[in-house]
């Protein structure tokens, strides 16, 4: 069975699929799902997929529920998955609010597409990466990263899943339409190559237990602030809720209990963000223009940064790989050397802003409202435009 | 005058977060005792304690999960039967209990109630009815009477309300029965017919509501309203009622049915778990 769950080998393989193939590889053995292009694919497989590997795969009656199902999946120890798109993530942002204070990790898979509402079903935007930082209610931290093509779709779902076992913290998929489907090359490791990093369990010896043997399901380990997880059906007797609680489960309403949680909420992710953050640079150690792309578009910027470069441009990219939490020691750095900077995303100036919040300037944005990805020779004009003024 | 006595221990201590009284609920409240009745039926269920998790939605019966001194989920409004999904399909050893109210089970939850009872997925649900939203003050929901009053309906509900039982029979369900809070016994018989019967099952508690429910509609406090259970409940067997009577209207001299409606077995669902042969 378990060769079954990694396609150890070179695939042509299309974005969705090797998704789907990301999860089983991480040991993803629960699926909750509603169908909605350009997402569609990732349930189909892993609908074939799951039984394969002794895994569950159920078709929800819809979004609000799929992302339910997922945290019980979770809660009773199994990795857990859905995958969407801009109208079904809108709906999830209830629940994801809800997997966040809870702590119950789960990967939440978005291959945006044009929006708001039902915008454009079946083609490509970036427009949802705020809503996917901010987009439940309250104050919380999720993880969110931006494949650029099939194999990295492949390599960060993965990723996503070890990142939010280990730090009990909501994983999102933010992909685009473009990536989703494309079909390229996907090389898959040997099962053994595949990193793990589980959840941390209680350890009743380990000072997880109050006096009378009852486990604090919410008292966090000093040094990285997660507090270990206990699964359903293993006699801890364990109250997981929605409302602001203490350290044992327990509901606590009092405003101190309420301003610390959310606080180590944020603190959780802040303190461990260099295992989680992940970013690529392309010949920026001269450049005096710095390029911030991700995702589908930051294609177009490579190529764009490279034909630059050929016209003697001391331009180079910094491609966001994780969007949330955002790879802000590297950006400031960068102000310090380069002058200028262009965002270039398929929305009409989200990541801009959060770039300009951390570089303290104006930043050139290139912003389509979606649809088609934005062109190499238009990030090249902006390029040229920032160069020579 | 008797003397008061005071008990080391509580029979249900094992199963009830003590340390958790009092509750949240008003005096003449009935879902202490629908609460009461599970926690029993949860210890002669013969099922470990360990392996019975009890899911609730939100609102006064949501607050049962943390009341019950098991593995308890309280999730978001209307979602206890999705997450009690995932928790069932990840370990189908788990006895599942979804306990929440009408307006979190049939109004913003009751996609997910009719889906459930479709699948015929083997959850136990209890759905406390007290004919409104209690928490928030007394606001009419799917259940409320029509002509009953609540404070969003000030001159009188213009709406038709869900008839439970007919609805999860005409869904899918394995089990449904009807009781109220002064029927203790059957209640918790059927609590533990349920544990033991495969697929969805669902039993309908009719609780009173003095604050929210019954400060509207003329009806004093607690004991009234089960007083007018007491003179209005009939007894049905399956085969002697046809659903549309199952209809509830307290506000006019017209019976109300209790007993089990349905109690079939059908397959229950299960998740393809390998590829078929």
């Amino acid at each position: 069975m378990s060769d079954k769950k990694v396609l150890t080998g070179k695939h042509f393989m299309h974005g969705d699929h090797a998704c789907a193939e990301g999860a089983l590889a991480a040991g993803c053995q629960f699926f909750a799902g509603y169908p909605i292009t350009p997402s569609t694919e990732v349930a189909e497989r892993l609908a074939r997929r799951l039984p394969e590997v002794g895994g569950v795969f159920i078709q929800m009656e819809d979004e609000l529920a799929s992302m339910a199902a997922i945290i019980g999946g979770s809660a009773a120890g199994k990795r857990s998955m859905t995958a969407t798109s801009g109208p079904g993530f809108s709906l999830m942002m209830e629940n994801l609010g809800l997997a966040a204070f809870m702590e119950v990790p789960c990967v939440v898979v978005n291959i945006q597409r044009g929006g708001p509402s039902t915008g454009l079903p079946t083609a490509a935007g970036q427009g949802d990466v705020m809503q996917a930082k901010w987009g439940s209610h309250g104050d919380y931290s999720v993880v969110a990263y931006a494949p650029w093509s099939p194999q990295e779709i492949f390599d960060l779902t993965v990723l996503a899943f070890n990142v939010s076992d280990r730090y009990r913290v909501p994983a999102l998929m933010m992909s685009d339409e473009v990536i989703g489907h494309m079909v390229e090359r996907v090389e898959i490791p040997e099962p053994d190559k595949i990193p793990y990093w589980g959840r941390k369990r209680p350890d009743r010896n380990n000072g997880h237990t109050n006096g009378n043997g009852r486990f604090h399901t919410f008292k966090p380990d000093e040094d990285d602030l997660v507090p270990p997880m206990g699964f359903a059906g293993e006699g801890y007797k364990m109250h997981f809720t929605g409302l602001t609680h203490d350290e044992s489960g327990i509901p606590d309403l009092s405003p101190d209990v309420h301003n610390d949680l959310t606080k180590r909420l944020i603190e959780k992710i802040d303190r461990n963000a260099d295992d989680i953050i992940r970013f690529e640079e392309y010949s920026l150690d001269d450049a005096k223009i710095v390029v911030v792309s991700f995702g589908c578009t930051a294609r177009s910027a490579r190529r764009a940064v490279r034909d630059a470069r050929a016209q003697g441009i001391p331009v180079g990219m910094l491609r966001l790989i994780s969007l949330w939490p955002f790879p802000e020691k590297v950006v400031k750095d960068l102000a310090e050397s380069a002058d200028e900077f262009i965002v270039a995303e398929m929305n009409l100036g989200q990541m801009s802003r959060e770039v300009e919040r951390h570089v303290r300037r104006s930043v050139t944005g290139v912003h389509h409202g979606g649809g088609a990805m934005i062109r190499p020779e238009t990030i090249l004009d902006a390029i040229k435009e920032v160069a020579h003024g | 005058m008797a003397e008061a006595v005071f008990v080391e221990k509580h029979p249900l201590d094992e199963i009830i977060r003590g340390y958790r009284m009092p509750h949240i609920w008003c005096p003449g409240c009935g879902i202490g005792i629908a609460m009461r009745a599970f926690a029993t039926a949860v210890l002669e269920s013969g099922i470990p304690e360990e392996k019975h998790v009890v899911v609730s939605g939100i609102g006064c019966t949501g607050r049962v999960a943390g009341y019950m001194d098991l593995d308890s989920y309280h999730s978001t409004h209307g979602r206890p039967i999705p997450l009690a999904t995932g928790l069932k399909l990840a370990n189908p050893e788990l006895a599942v209990t979804v306990f929440s109210g009408d307006g979190d089970l049939a109004a913003i939850g009751g996609n997910h109630l009719i889906h459930a009872a479709r699948r015929n997925i083997d959850l136990k649900v209890i759905c406390v009815n007290n004919f409104n939203y209690g928490m928030t003050g007394g606001q009419v929901g799917p259940t409320t009477p029509v002509e009953a009053r609540g404070t969003t309906a000030p001159y009188g509900n213009p709406e038709l309300p869900f008839n439970l039982p007919y609805l999860l029979a005409a869904s899918g369900a394995n089990f449904v029965s009807r009781w109220t809070t002064i029927h203790i016994h059957e209640m918790k018989k059927d609590m533990l017919y349920m544990f033991k019967k495969p697929g969805f099952t669902f039993i309908e508690i009719l609780s009173p509501c003095p604050i929210g429910f019954g400060k509207s509609n003329n009806i004093e406090d607690g004991l009234q309203e089960m007083e007018l259970y007491r003179e209005h409940c009939q007894f049905v067997k399956e085969g002697e009622f046809v659903f549309e009577d199952l209809d509830i209207d307290l506000t006019k001299d017209k019976p109300i049915y209790v007993g089990r409606f349905v109690d079939r077995d059908n397959p229950a669902f299960e998740p393809i778990r390998e590829v078929p042969a």
